[in-house]
Formats: C-alpha cells, structure tokens, sequence
C-alpha cells in the first residue's frame, strides 16, 4: 500500500513542479517567476520526504530542512529586490 | 495501522499540493495565484512532512522520530506567509496590473486617506 501512494505521490508531485516550471518560463511578470520559484522549492521539499518514506531510509530529512530554509531566505531577498532596487538596505539611503 | 495514517496523510498532502499549482498554473491575477500557492503549498507539504514523522514510528523505518521534521514545520508555516506576504508587497509597489475583472481595491482607499492631509500640509 504504501508503494503505491508513494509512487502515485511522486508522479503528482512531478507534475506540480513541471506546472510551476511553465509560470516560471512564461509568467508575465516578475513577481510571478518569484512565486513559482518558490512553490517549486516547497514541492521539492515535500519530493525528498516522499523519497525518504518510499526509501525507507530516512537520511534526506536534513537536505529538506536546508532547502525549506534557503527557498524562504532567497524568496525574502528576491521580494527586496523587487521592492526597492537594494537587497541589503545601507544607512545612507 | 501506521502504513494507513501515512498513506492518508499523503493523499491529503498530495490534493493540497495539487490545488496550490493549478491555482498557480492557471489563475490569472498574480494575487490570485499567491492565494493559491500560500495557502495550500504550506498546508500540503505539512501534511507530507508530517506522514514522514509518523512513518518513522513504523518497523519499517531505519530510525526513529527526529525533531527536524517537526522543524521543517515550523520553518515551511513560519516562511510561507512571510514570503507571500513580502512578495505581494512588491508586486503592489512594482505596479504589476490586476485582473480586468477586478473588483475592490481596499489599499488604494487606505492609501488616500493616509497621504492627503500631507498634501495639504
């Protein structure tokens, strides 16, 4: 039972992030690639673990840690980006 | 018992996740995907997340419970609001354009209010 949710799992999962990869191509503006990275990092995330369970090894549960963390920190630093033309904000402006 | 509350958390992670990129796939206003994407994103890797801690009560687990499952939890609900919330910020002040059938706009009002009494200051 559990072969095949996690077959069936990996199969949806990959088509999520294929769907995501499209908006990330052709999305109209930039705000939108920003999104779709970051719903392709949180999909990943939820791959590995899905990984991790079919495998039943369990030894990819820090790789998912580190990406869940990395796709927050360059999704914060890609919207101040786009907000204000700086990432890291200087006093003197 | 273990293998079925596993497999139904998978299936919950899995319609969650699915929704969140068809919304993203096919919505046509960026606020109305980051509708989609921030909620269910964070709902349906939680769910996934969580069929991995409790899979790892099981026989069939090489190790037992680990606490970085429940911090990768808290660091998907901590970062995916947080994250929206910035990047729609942006897209505010870029001037990315609504939907044609958009409705209401409540932060324009909002705006107005705030900036006019220093226009007459």
């Amino acid at each position: 039972m559990i072969t095949v949710v996690t077959s069936i799992a990996i199969f949806v999962l990959t088509c999520c992030i294929l769907m995501a990869a499209y908006r990330v191509i052709a999305g109209p503006s930039q705000p939108d690639r920003v999104i779709a990275l970051d719903v392709i990092a949180i999909n990943m995330v939820g791959l590995i673990l899905v990984l991790d369970i079919k495998s039943g090894q369990r030894v990819y549960i820090d790789a998912a840690l580190v990406i869940a963390l990395l796709s927050f920190l360059g999704t914060v630093s890609l919207a101040k980006y786009l907000a204000g033309g700086t990432v890291i904000d200087r006093g003197d402006r | 018992m273990i293998v079925v509350i596993v497999s139904l958390l998978l299936l919950i992670g899995l319609v969650f996740t699915f929704a969140g990129s068809l919304g993203l796939l096919r919505l046509p206003d960026i606020f109305c995907r980051m509708h989609a994407t921030g909620k269910s994103s964070t709902l349906g890797v939680s769910s996934i997340v969580l069929a991995s801690f409790v899979f790892s009560f099981s026989s069939g687990a090489a190790s037992g419970p680990s606490i970085k499952e429940l911090l990768t939890i808290v660091f998907v609900f901590l970062g995916g609001p947080v994250g929206a919330h910035m990047i729609a910020r942006a897209a505010y002040r870029s001037q990315v354009p609504f939907h044609a059938r958009t409705i209401v706009n409540e932060w324009k009002t909002i705006e107005e209010e705030i900036t006019e009494p220093q226009r007459n200051c």
